[in-house]
């Protein structure tokens, strides 16, 4: 029944996956232009705005998604496939083409970030309900011995929609100087108004597309649920699965997914210090050449099974994370540089960004804050930035304190440092791929076809958003708590990963379910 | 292996309230007015506990189906679910 010869499956593939990856790269922009968002909307120094922030960022990745899931999951399965997740696809679209059209809290006061906060929440839901819908739509199109490969192509999505999303912004932001990107209508806002572009074609062509094979003959037959919450979680058989499918597969690759693509880009750009455009550059690379490998490992699932390769790119993660981020932070050391181009070293004149002035009981201390632009002869290079501090006395003596701990910043790595780099990026966005590729078919293989889009949507969101939407935060939780180890944030993804590598290669089993059509 | 999974699934009921011991803790101990972090505020550990309970709630059902040999042998078609 579900496409034995894959015939029209490019179709199928195209419509899914194009749709889902624009619902990813309006989740993303959000993420990546939150700094300017935050200027405009939400500013500092107001507690509501801030609260506003916090509700923004937080609510929509943890709460808002499982909850999309639930909804637009239950839809799917009584409603069909093709509406809902077209449904997924107005809502997303319409809510980032609206917030960029907001004007910002300057202009229309405390409207604007509760604006903002409302369709970030309205884009939340619809991610939770998109995923679902493309993975269940594919899957119950191709055919058995495929169906790892097809979907895989719905698992390139959220990797090329972070892809899209930094491209876009970079392009927009090199073509412009940073006031007018950053000021309240300009550059950052292009990307919120590309979306609905983007989505106004997908919408054409998903409109175009007909009803999941397999969801038509269950609708025809009088099959379908009636109320698929209860027979997902509600009877034991079921909710058994879904447990195992969180605790044994999804946990695990979420936190894979994250830490390769968004912790290591903030940590590059953070702790390493890594320029701006320079970090990006390296993502892109390491996006871009790691890609591919979804589809390869989904074909080799259709091969040797799901489980291994899943488990075997989350053990590779529990292995590797600490060598690579330690390994980032080594190479970076600007001492080094220096000895390394003691005799080739230029640098522009000292820039006093600010002076503090302090006064004291018996003197008085003036704080010069400059910043200097070091370039070396291997093409490195980076900003030291002082705070000399000058003390006069009351007896007008001048005692001058040179700042011994510098701070280095905008560090630009040499050519054969920035491929080691994108080297680095590609082995940890290889691990996603293997985590990741063959996840949708595992899940649809898991759930039977009447309640499928609910059962594997909700753990599929825990997974991916709470756990791997967790990983900053625990980070810096780990950090304010263990200040001297700078890789102590990595211990959270680590043991999540570990856990799920144990309970999935215990519980789960290898074998592929040949026969999704009941 | 069965066995294995019977013991361990008395490990996992062990381990959720655990978790949400150690959140409740990291949040008692980080929660602080004079704090700019995200670390600092109230709203993101009362979303991260609110979502996490259930979660560990979770992992305590599937310690204790574990625990009574639910998962000895899995469903081979969706007529056994």
């Amino acid at each position: 029944m579900a496409n034995p010869d894959g015939k029209g499956i490019g179709k199928v593939i195209f419509s899914s996956s194009l749709g889902t990856l624009i619902e990813w790269y309006d989740f993303y922009i959000f993420g990546m232009l939150a700094k300017t968002i935050s200027v405009q909307f939400f500013p500092e120094g107001n507690e509501t705005a801030a609260l506003l922030s916090t509700l923004a960022i937080f609510a929509a990745g943890f709460l808002v998604r499982p909850f999309g899931a639930l909804v637009f999951g239950r839809l799917g399965d009584m409603i069909g496939r093709k509406s809902t997740f077209l449904l997924t696809l107005v809502l997303m679209g319409g809510s980032t083409f609206l917030i960029g059209l907001i004007p910002g809290y300057r202009s229309i006061g405390m409207a604007a970030p509760l604006l903002v906060l409302l369709l970030r929440l309205v884009q939340g839901l619809a991610l939770g309900g998109e995923y679902g819908g493309a993975a269940t739509y594919v899957a119950e199109h191709s055919p058995v011995n495929k169906r790892g490969y097809y979907t895989s192509w719905i698992q390139t999505t959220a990797t090329l929609g972070l892809f899209v999303a930094l491209g876009v912004i970079m392009m927009v932001k090199s073509n412009m100087s940073d006031a007018s990107f950053t000021s309240e209508w300009g550059g950052w806002r292009y990307p919120f108004w590309i979306s609905i572009l983007l989505v106004g074609v997908s919408i054409y062509i998903r409109l175009k597309m007909s009803e999941s094979p397999l969801y038509s003959k269950l609708k025809k037959e009088g099959k379908t649920s009636i109320n698929p919450l209860k027979e997902s979680f509600g009877h034991k058989a079921n909710f058994k699965m879904v447990l195992l499918a969180l605790f044994g597969a999804v946990m695990g690759q979420g936190v894979i997914w994250y830490t390769g693509q968004f912790y290591a880009q903030s940590f590059l750009e953070n702790t390493v210090k890594i320029e701006f455009m320079q970090n990006r550059e390296i993502l892109l690379w390491g996006i871009g050449l790691a890609t591919p490998f979804f589809l390869v490992f989904g074909a080799l699932s259709d091969k040797i099974g799901r489980k291994w390769i899943m488990l075997i790119g989350m053990l590779l993660g529990v292995i590797f994370y600490r060598p690579i981020f330690s390994t980032f932070i080594k190479d970076t050391n600007v001492k080094e540089w220096m000895q390394v181009n003691a005799a080739d070293i230029k640098t522009d004149a000292r820039a006093v960004v600010k002076l503090d002035t302090i006064q004291n009981t018996n003197n008085r201390s003036i704080v010069s804050h400059s910043s200097q632009q070091y370039s070396l002869g291997d093409g490195s290079g980076y900003v030291e930035n002082r705070a000399d501090t000058s003390i006069v006395g009351t007896d007008g003596l001048l005692t001058v304190h040179a700042d011994s701990k510098p701070a280095y910043t905008n560090k630009i790595l040499s050519a054969s440092l920035k491929w080691k780099f994108i080297f680095l990026i590609w082995a940890m966005i290889l691990f996603v791929t293997m985590a990741y590729a063959p996840i949708a078919a595992f899940l649809v293989e898991l759930f039977p076809t009447k309640i499928r889009y609910t059962s594997m949507s909700l753990p599929y969101h825990i997974g991916n958003g709470v756990f791997g939407g967790l990983v900053p935060f625990i980070a810096t939780l780990l950090s304010a708590s263990f200040v001297n180890d700078p890789l102590v944030g990595l211990w959270y993804p680590i043991g999540v990963a570990a856990l799920c590598f144990v309970i999935g290669a215990l519980y789960l089993t290898n074998k592929i379910d040949k026969n999704i059509n009941d | 292996m069965n066995q294995l999974k019977r013991i361990l699934g008395f490990v996992w009921m062990i381990f959720a309230p655990v978790v949400i011991y150690f959140l409740v803790m990291g949040a008692v101990h980080n929660i602080d007015s004079a704090g700019t972090k995200d670390i600092n505020k109230p709203i993101p550990w009362i979303i991260i506990i609110a979502i996490f309970t259930p979660i560990a709630v979770g992992l305590m059902i599937f310690g204790f189906y574990s625990l009574k040999g639910e998962y000895d042998k899995l469903p081979e078609s969706s007529e056994d679910l």
